[in-house]
């Protein structure tokens, strides 16, 4: 009796570590997917970086397109732009220019040109927010209705965009 | 020379007014202080998107400082802690959420404390239990009459 009892700690302590780190192989904690799958692009109002027209989430629908989180602070951003001005002719590339300075934005768009169908004003981050944006770069798949698709986090590489934006992109184009 | 010194000393002081300048306090201000210490426990048990391990309260990264002010601006505009909870995890998933709901994924996290709990009071109750039977029963015929005697001879 006393000596399985001197084992219960022990045993109890390598089911904790085995439930533990089992549990860790659940998720990949860096690539959590979006909440928001399926869902409708969140209503906005907001003005349009170049000329400061409105628009809403109704100008998103039509093609299924990408939208893309940028802003002049991001360094990052600039690294997947060329790819961006690559595809702007292939899909609509949507801009949201997030937590920025608008005349930055005019300016940066200028220097680089702009791959972006138009790019949205969101100065308070709101519109990033109700999107659930951690950061930028970020970029999401919507289909025609604006629902969306998947949310990639961080730069769009070649190889993300051969591999997986692409292939989803042409099934959506196909539905 | 001397002059020269006074200068340098003079640029030295005022480069460091500079970043006195440049320090932010984020002012986020409230009417009471049950709003204030809302606040403070909300921004304490959410997640900063972001940073994978830390909260709201204590991260410098952007998406931390504007769901800070949404925070805010939502407890100022009278919404619950559970619609501010609820908005943040319509959005960011349990992710976001350093007290994780009750899901059939999560209950273990939950009950593990209580069964912990139970088992120790188990094994206390085994271990402990047992000691004081063997104090109390016998070992053999006759002991206790043994026992007795030896005390008795002192």
């Amino acid at each position: 009796m006393h000596r399985t009892l001197f084992y219960v700690p022990i045993v109890c302590f390598v089911i904790i570590m085995g439930v533990l780190a089992w549990a860790f192989t659940l998720e990949d904690a860096s690539r959590l997917p979006s909440v928001l799958i399926d869902r409708p692009f969140p209503a906005f109002e907001l003005p349009i970086v170049k000329t400061g027209v409105l628009v809403t989430e109704q100008d998103l629908k039509g093609r299924p397109a990408l939208v893309n989180v940028w802003a002049t602070w991001c360094a990052n951003c600039l690294i997947e732009h060329p790819l961006f001005m690559e595809l702007k002719d292939e899909v609509p590339i949507f801009g949201i220019n997030y937590n920025d300075d608008t005349d930055k934005a005019k300016a940066w768009l200028r220097r680089h040109r702009d791959p972006y169908q138009f790019s949205i004003v969101d100065i308070e981050g709101k519109l990033a927010i109700d999107l659930g944006v951690y950061g930028a770069p970020e970029t999401y798949v919507i289909d025609a209705e604006g629902a969306i698709q998947y949310r990639h986090v961080g730069i769009v590489s070649r190889e993300d965009w051969e591999l997986t934006l692409a292939p989803l992109l042409s099934r959506l184009e196909s539905r | 020379m001397k002059r020269h010194f006074a200068r340098v000393v003079l640029l030295v002081l005022c480069w460091s007014l500079v970043s006195v300048c440049w320090a932010t306090i984020e002012a986020h201000p409230f009417p009471d202080d049950e709003l204030r210490s809302r606040y403070h426990s909300l921004i304490s048990e959410l997640r900063c998107p972001q940073c994978l391990n830390t909260n709201l309260a204590g991260s410098d990264a952007m998406i931390a400082l504007d769901l800070r002010r949404e925070v805010h601006r939502m407890l100022l505009a009278g919404h619950s802690d559970n619609q501010i909870r609820t908005f943040l995890f319509e959005r960011y998933g349990d992710f976001v959420l350093y007290r994780p709901r009750v899901t059939s994924r999560t209950i273990l996290l939950w009950a593990t404390p209580a069964l912990l709990l139970c088992l120790g009071a188990f094994v206390f109750w085994r271990v402990v239990g047992a000691g004081v039977d063997r104090q109390r029963t016998p070992r053999k015929p006759g002991e206790a009459a043994r026992l007795q005697r030896l005390l008795n001879d002192r």
